[in-house]
């Protein structure tokens, strides 16, 4: 198990010296691909943030959907819930703030905007609460069922646009574009930056003050670290904090696709999100589960994906290369995780060989 | 009338849509005895089918192509069994980025050699070899017996794995390495030995299905085509109980539920072609829910080893 102790993942050193490991296996990887690995990062980090522009139109832009589904994976699985759904949630609520911004003629203007991310956040908890429910009523591990889940929202999400939300000519895969006044406000004049943005960091801070001050922060990462502690200590109850962080889970992830439909694209189309879901697993477990934290991971992955595209056009490769990176990213936190805990476990006065090594 | 004629080539696409699913499952099926869950099966899966498209095309026959992408599919589950059981790191987080990984990078080299265009890739396809006397049963007999070599392969392994884990030594050693680690070590058996082999021949076996998408579906290679086949094999593993006769069925199961539009089209059934794509998940899913009640998964399944 990941352990969820801040302290020994070591928030920021251990993020630094996975990014380290990570830099230099992609730079390795490019090199024996054919590229040259100091042309690939300038290019990518240029087009990322080499200009106000590119900063705050495209990289920040494109933080807003994975630090809000950064948030939801945070959030879940500090509570030892393996939610690999955001995904499928985000597109829930992708559909569900569509509709409302395609039908809400009958809602007032100023009201129009939260109904649309009220029912993506609604339409993402409903989405999660599918495998929520069968892993406490029916005791199904939550990893493949929040999977297979991902898989029918994306397959719903196309026959939505080819059908029922099908734009009113029938011609593309898309919906109509949603009405002006669901759209959010852009907060940096000049650029595409709404107000998403804002939502997303107030919400990391909400989540952070909410798992430091309140009673069912607490719980959640009391059963996360341990169930069978918490259950025995007959304060909490188990099921109902995976129930609570499973749904709140789903609203966060389901909000990350309303978020995108009322600040970026104003209208749903197949392929929405080029698996932000999954990234957002990456954004989570470098920020060490901390939503705080999630901001500024977010924020990272966000000049990456924002400068994948000025790399492929500028250095000539495949942004492709770019999700190849993410699971790089991954990988270093759980190597330099594993490499610490060990060396913490010789300072405790350990034999000084890794448990492990009795077996061959 | 129409379904009469539709049947046999309904069951002739169950089963070639249920193999690959059935040859991963079958190779998690052993991983999972051994305790150890491989969601990177799917990074395995496409490194496999983009192995079996290379070595098809460098080596000039579709059979390499299997070998290679068997190659593909274990180098995937090194990578997974380095950290998850090398380093001992959680084996959900760390399938996941090594299907992400194994997502990216075949991406990435398919690029590089195809470019970004994603030029049709014509491959060679591995040839339907008829079984004598047996392809010739009325109605099932061709879809059964009238198919790729890797469709015989899962017949054959389904038997053969379920002899390695109920009736041999190693078998029981592999069981007790996934029920009851500490006690198998007591034993003497070596408990991140075994699973290292149990995940490598789940790996091999994730990449000859892979091989099997590329070589005998499609003929080509595109990116991200295991679509969630790897995730739908790891539910199989649970809906056959961790059993391998019962996995190849409940593969051939869904196979059918993926063959399902080909049927309802040719009997004139118009249901939007997207419904059809979430079918076998909704399947999937639906079958979960009614059916695992009564199976249990190997106690150790996903836990470290050692435990801290």
């Amino acid at each position: 198990m990941l352990r969820l102790d801040a302290r020994r993942l070591g928030a920021l050193g251990g993020s630094a010296a996975a990014l380290g490991v990570t830099a230099v296996v992609a730079g390795v990887a490019l090199w024996a691909g054919g590229y040259d690995p100091w042309t690939a990062f300038r290019a990518l980090v240029v087009g990322a943030t080499g200009s106000f522009d590119a900063l705050f139109s495209i990289s920040l832009v494109r933080s807003v959907p994975l630090i809000l589904t950064g948030l939801a994976v945070a959030l879940a699985f500090r509570a030892g819930v393996w939610n690999i759904g955001a995904e499928g949630q985000l597109y829930a609520g992708a559909v569900a703030g569509v509709w409302v911004g395609l039908h809400g003629a009958g809602v007032p203007a100023w009201a129009l905007v939260p109904a649309l991310l009220g029912a993506s956040a609604v339409a993402g908890a409903v989405w999660a609460s599918v495998p929520t429910l069968m892993k406490l009523r029916l005791g199904i591990g939550e990893v493949i069922t929040t999977l297979l889940m991902n898989f029918v929202a994306i397959d719903l999400t196309a026959w939505a646009v080819h059908g029922p939300l099908q734009e009113s000519r029938h011609v593309f895969p898309q919906t109509d574009p949603i009405a002006p006044a669901a759209h959010l406000p852009i907060i940096v004049p000049g650029t595409r930056l709404h107000a998403g943005f804002a939502l997303a960091v107030m919400l990391a801070l909400g989540l952070w003050a909410f798992f430091r001050w309140t009673r069912l922060g607490f719980a959640v990462r009391a059963v996360g670290a341990s169930p069978e502690a918490a259950a025995l200590s007959g304060r909490m109850d188990a099921r109902r904090v995976v129930l609570a962080t499973f749904l709140g889970s789903g609203a966060l992830a389901g909000l990350a696709g309303g978020v995108e439909v009322a600040g970026v694209t104003w209208a749903l189309y197949e392929g929405l999100s080029p698996g932000w879901g999954y990234t957002a697993i990456a954004v989570a477990l470098l920020a060490g589960l901390e939503p705080g934290a999630v901001i500024l991971t977010g924020i990272f992955f966000g000049v990456l994906e924002g400068g994948a595209g000025a790399m492929q056009r500028n250095a000539g490769i495949p942004s492709v290369w770019v999700s190849a990176m993410e699971a790089l990213v991954i990988l270093s936190v759980l190597a330099v995780d594993r490499i610490r805990r060990s060396g913490a476990w010789r300072a405790e006065g350990g034999t000084g060989g890794i448990p492990e090594a009795a077996d061959g | 009338m129409a379904d009469v004629g539709a049947l046999p080539s309904f069951l002739e696409a169950s089963v070639r849509l249920g193999t690959p699913l059935a040859l991963a499952a079958l190779g998690e099926t052993i991983t999972e005895r051994s305790g150890v869950i491989n969601i990177g099966l799917e990074g395995s899966m496409i490194a496999g089918a983009l192995g079996g498209a290379l070595g098809a095309l460098w080596l000039g026959s579709a059979g390499f192509g299997v070998l290679v992408g068997a190659g593909g599919g274990v180098l995937v589950a090194a990578v997974f069994a380095l950290f998850s059981i090398g380093l001992g790191a959680d084996q959900i987080i760390t399938g996941t980025a090594v299907t992400l990984g194994g997502l990216g990078f075949t991406g990435a080299i398919y690029q590089a050699r195809f470019g970004a265009t994603g030029t049709a890739l014509t491959l060679p396809t591995l040839p339907a070899l008829p079984v004598p006397v047996l392809d010739r049963i009325p109605v099932v007999g061709g879809a059964l017996f009238d198919q790729a070599p890797t469709v015989y392969l899962a017949y054959v392994l389904a038997p053969a794995l379920w002899f390695f884990l109920f009736r041999t030594a190693s078998g029981l050693e592999l069981r007790a390495v996934g029920e009851e680690p500490s006690a198998a070590r007591a034993a003497g058996v070596r408990v991140r030995r075994t699973r290292l082999w149990a995940t490598l021949f789940g790996g091999a076996l994730g990449g000859v299905a892979g091989a099997h998408l590329a070589l005998a579906h499609a003929g080509t290679f595109a990116e991200n085509m295991s679509a969630g086949r790897g995730f739908i094999a790891i539910a199989v593993v649970v809906l056959g109980r961790w059993d391998p006769v019962w996995v190849l069925l409940a593969a051939l199961f869904f196979g059918a539920a993926s063959a399902l539009q080909f049927l309802l089209q040719t009997l004139g059934l118009s249901v939007p072609y997207q419904l059809f794509l979430a079918f076998p998940y909704l399947v999937t899913l639906a079958a979960l829910a009614g059916w695992v009640g009564r199976s249990r998964a190997p106690a150790a399944l996903g836990l470290p080893w050692p435990a801290e």
